[in-house]
């Protein structure tokens, strides 16, 4: 065995000893985080869909009324008044 | 639809049941490890490695054939380089003296971070080196120097000379 491959046995083996007893409510504790982040996403999901979908509504709708393609009448020429 | 959800949410919950029993030792070791603390008393261990498999869980369904226990790890060992970072100014700083009562108390959070993930789990440098963001060559050096501040501990001063050791 080299010297290298012995130091990394030694080191191993330092690191291998305390075994820490696993808590019993980590499982649950872990669960109940977990799903608290996966339902604050699905929200998070959902409302961004419903905002998306309501800029486009108002946008539809702001076309149809304003029709903002259509050439505006000419406002330039003063009213000819009063001669 | 409600049922399909009622059923994958059935499914996640039992295969995150399995993995955690199977997994949940050997994790809260290396957080135990990464944190310097006593193994019967581990409070921010077990913090850790609490909101690492709650995020593990929250991804479950996206994990597409990725090795949960790999997730978990990279986490794990993420959120303790930031935590590190932002509660003791940095990496190289040594964990306050005193409390714990661990092997890795010598060494700097940075150390044992890489000590862990290189030695304890068996990660490759490269792979060390990107999760951490560091040079393949750093990594080595500091795995190298971690390992000689661990096997020959300093007594008060005189921290020891760094050397570099091809491993």
């Amino acid at each position: 065995m080299s010297p290298v491959n012995r130091r990394e046995a030694d080191v191993r083996r330092i690191l291998e000893e305390p075994q820490p007893p696993v808590p019993p409510d980590l499982y649950t504790e872990a669960v109940r985080r977990g799903g608290r982040m996966l339902r604050r996403r699905t929200f998070a999901r959902r409302l961004m869909w419903l905002v998306l979908l309501a800029a486009t509504v108002a946008l539809v709708v702001w076309l149809s009324v304003a029709q903002p393609w259509v050439e505006p009448p000419s406002e330039t020429t003063p009213p000819l008044t009063g001669w | 639809m409600r049922e399909r959800q009622a059923s994958r949410n059935a499914r996640r919950a039992r295969e995150f049941e399995a993995f955690v029993a199977g997994a949940a030792g050997r994790l809260l070791h290396a957080a135990t490890l990464l944190t310097a603390e006593p193994p019967d008393d581990n409070p921010r261990a077990r913090r850790l490695l609490t909101a690492s498999l709650a995020h593990t869980y929250a991804v479950w369904d996206r994990l597409h054939g990725e090795d949960p226990y790999d997730r978990t790890r990279q986490y794990l060992a993420v959120r303790f380089a930031r935590g590190a970072w932002h509660q003791y100014g940095g990496l190289g700083r040594p964990y306050p003296r005193g409390r714990p009562d661990s092997a890795l108390r010598h060494l700097t959070p940075q150390e044992r971070l890489i000590l862990v993930l290189r030695m304890y789990e068996g990660v490759a440098e490269e792979q060390a080196a990107a999760l951490l963001g560091l040079p393949t060559e750093r990594v080595r050096a500091i795995c190298a120097r971690a390992m000689a501040t661990l096997l020959h501990p300093p007594r008060q001063a005189a921290p020891p000379v760094a050397k570099v050791v091809p491993s």
